[in-house]
């Protein structure tokens, strides 16, 4: 049975232990749990009360199709509430086969001790010197990894931003292809790695713990009928492999609800320019690729590889969030520029969303000209620096707008909106406002029936059937991110007639533990409880489950619609 | 009567060259427009006229823009 490893990051104690009192639970369910239970909630994100916790999904190690995501829980230093934050790459289907279902990082050394490197192999934690490594971007810190580890390196590890405690900060992981281009982003959980000194996480690659399904006949055959359910939706089978996320600049520009301008428009004069047709022509150009996995046992392929002008790698894991936040919230219209700030948030290992919609605020502040795509450049070299400038931009919208006297901040709970105006998409808006995760569209993403046409169709204009819709996809999400699944798989099981009874099969199989569609509901209801009851603890009430003002007051052009819900009518979305 | 057709994705290819002003009878749908640029049904799913969703059978009228797409998804 794996196991969960506590690490004391003061005195460098650990123990490997049984999972006891948290028997049944995975991925942000596991996480969720622990930090409630474990955490003051009132404690500092930043203070050794704080934990972080590392989780694979229950079907984490599993040969089921799209089912290897790692979660991240903790005190949020940009949210002050509970965070999980998502991740591909491989630590989440490495981690069982070292025997770990969770990695429990506990407590802080003095201010000035010095970075460590934590290696951990299938008994044993060892505390390395980093200062090899301290202070680098990932790139070329996750370089000095792979010569010291070899090909097969499966490691997390913070960059500049980590390391200076930003409330952007993300954990970066290693992806399928040697790169650190995957991330825990959003709620600056780099921070309180940083704030631990632990520069990089290390999964010994020599060690292979065999790792199979109770009931293996049963497995094989629930993952054959998950493969089929994948590869029979259009979405999941060619839309997301096709074009990629950033086919949606030009939909949800086409809806109106492409947020532009720092949340003034619903659409954007150069969507075409920054579009996933107009992504995929550049790769194809310059002998990228348009289509690839996160993490081992992607059917899905919904990522890419971006060169440079001169055929160069420049980025990956290059997604519609991150080209809407720099090329339409804050007007960027060059794709290049684009895309080195994807890069360089990898680089310093911050939030493209936070960061993204900071540099429309720094904008809407005067600090440099709308959307003049070098000085943001410039904006983001700064962060991890003991710039001033740079220590503003890495804390994120809230912060950076008190700095700069800005009134227009589309933040909940301390964080900022992602790509999609609520005004315009209310089966999302009302996700923003009540998940415990701050403004957060994966928590609960109402865009599906809204505007794809995935799972049925509720008008994103109106209110009516809007909380409910957003309170079933936030269990369901919940759900999804406790077995570890890429939640790309719910367009394809909205769809379909068995796609959740085929996902409890997989975990009842793969686990041996009875596991029904009633648990896998009550799986993610659990983690919601979970989160809302720690953040009502931490000082959280329903007046933080509202959006800031101004999107009741101005309406969204073209459609001229306003945000319109009572703070007691979005309490209805709660678990 | 002329309008405006976008076209997206994997429908990119079906735009006519007159796209930004193409003709349109009296009474025209989205249906019987996709069939005029040879765009196989089932392979349009979002519709959306002057930036509201929309569906095949809705009419469309003189200075429309309407955008056709495959199924998409993202995050």
């Amino acid at each position: 049975m794996p196991k969960i490893l506590r690490i004391n990051c003061r005195t460098q104690e650990y123990s490997f232990d049984e999972v006891g009192q948290y028997a049944g639970l995975g991925g942000r369910a596991l996480t969720s749990r622990i930090i409630n239970k474990e955490v003051p909630a009132t404690s500092h994100p930043l203070s050794a009360e704080n934990k972080l916790v590392i989780a694979s999904g229950l079907l984490g190690g599993s040969t089921a199709a799209n089912s290897g995501r790692v979660s991240v829980g903790t005190k949020s230093p940009l949210t002050g509430g509970i965070k999980e934050s998502n991740s591909g790459g491989l630590f989440g289907h490495r981690m069982p086969k070292l025997g770990l279902l969770a990695i429990v990082l506990e407590d802080k050394p003095e201010e000035d001790a010095p970075f460590s490197t934590l290696f951990i192999t299938e008994d044993r934690v060892e505390f390395r010197d980093a200062s090899d490594i301290a202070g680098m971007d990932t790139y070329p810190g996750h370089d000095k990894l792979l010569a010291e580890y070899g090909d097969k390196l499966c490691a997390a590890m913070i960059g500049p931003a980590g390391e200076t405690l930003r409330k952007t900060a993300t954990i970066q992981f290693t992806d399928p292809y040697k790169r650190p281009a995957r991330s825990a982003g959003r709620g600056g959980t780099g921070a309180v790695l940083g704030s631990k000194k632990i520069k990089a996480i290390v999964l010994d690659p020599e060690v292979n713990v065999k790792v199979s399904a109770v009931d293996n006949d049963a497995f094989k055959e629930a993952r054959s009928t998950w493969v089929s359910i994948l590869k029979g939706h259009p979405v999941t089978a060619e839309g997301l492999p096709g074009f990629g996320t950033s086919v949606l600049v030009n939909v949800i520009n086409e809806a109106g609800a492409l947020p532009t301008k720092n949340f003034r428009f619903g659409q954007c004069d150069h969507a075409a320019d920054i579009s996933g047709e107009k992504i995929a022509e550049v790769i194809t150009e310059r002998g990228g690729k348009t289509t690839e996995g996160c993490h081992t046992g992607c059917i899905i392929q919904c990522s890419q590889q971006y060169n440079d002008a001169n055929g160069n790698y420049l980025s990956s894991g290059f997604e519609y969030e991150t080209v809407w936040a720099f090329g339409a919230n804050a007007m960027i219209r060059d794709i290049d520029d684009i895309a080195m700030m994807d890069r360089l948030c990898d680089e310093k290992g911050m939030d493209t969303i936070e960061i993204g919609n900071t540099i429309a605020v720094a904008m809407d502040g005067g600090i440099i000209p709308w959307g003049d795509g070098k000085a943001a450049i410039e904006l983001l070299k700064k962060v991890g620096t003991d710039d001033p400038m740079g220590m503003i931009i890495g804390n994120g919208v809230d912060f950076a707008g008190g700095a700069f006297g800005v009134e227009r901040l589309p933040t909940v709970k301390g964080q900022s909106m992602p790509a999609y105006d609520p005004r315009a998409v209310k089966g999302v808006g009302v996700t923003y406002a009540t998940t415990a995760m701050g403004a957060d569209h994966t928590a609960g993403y109402g865009v599906t029936a809204n505007v794809l046409g995935v799972g049925g169709t509720v008008d994103g204009h109106k209110k009516e059937g809007n909380v409910e819709l957003s309170k079933n996809l936030q269990v369901a999400t919940a759900a999804i991110d406790s077995m570890g699944f890429c939640l790309f798989v719910a367009f394809a099981v909205l769809d379909s007639e068995n796609g959740v009874q085929i996902m409890a099969d997989l975990v009842q199989s793969w686990t041996g533990n009875s596991f029904s569609v009633d648990d896998l509901v009550a799986l993610g209801a659990g983690a919601m409880q979970d989160e809302q009851d720690f953040n009502e603890r931490a000082g959280f009430s329903k007046v933080d489950d509202q959006l800031p003002r101004f999107f009741e007051t101005d309406p969204l052009p073209p459609h001229n619609v306003v945000w319109d819900y009572t703070v007691d009518e979005l309490q209805g979305a709660k678990a | 009567m002329g309008i405006e057709i976008k076209s997206f994705a994997t429908l990119a290819k079906y735009l006519p060259e007159n796209g930004q002003d193409y003709p349109i009878e009296p009474g025209e749908t989205v249906r019987s427009l996709i069939t005029k640029l040879g765009i196989p049904e089932k392979d349009v799913t979002l519709v959306f006229i002057n930036a509201l969703r929309s569906s095949l059978d809705s009419e469309i009228a003189d200075g429309d823009r309407v955008g056709l797409f495959p199924p998409v998804g993202g995050g």
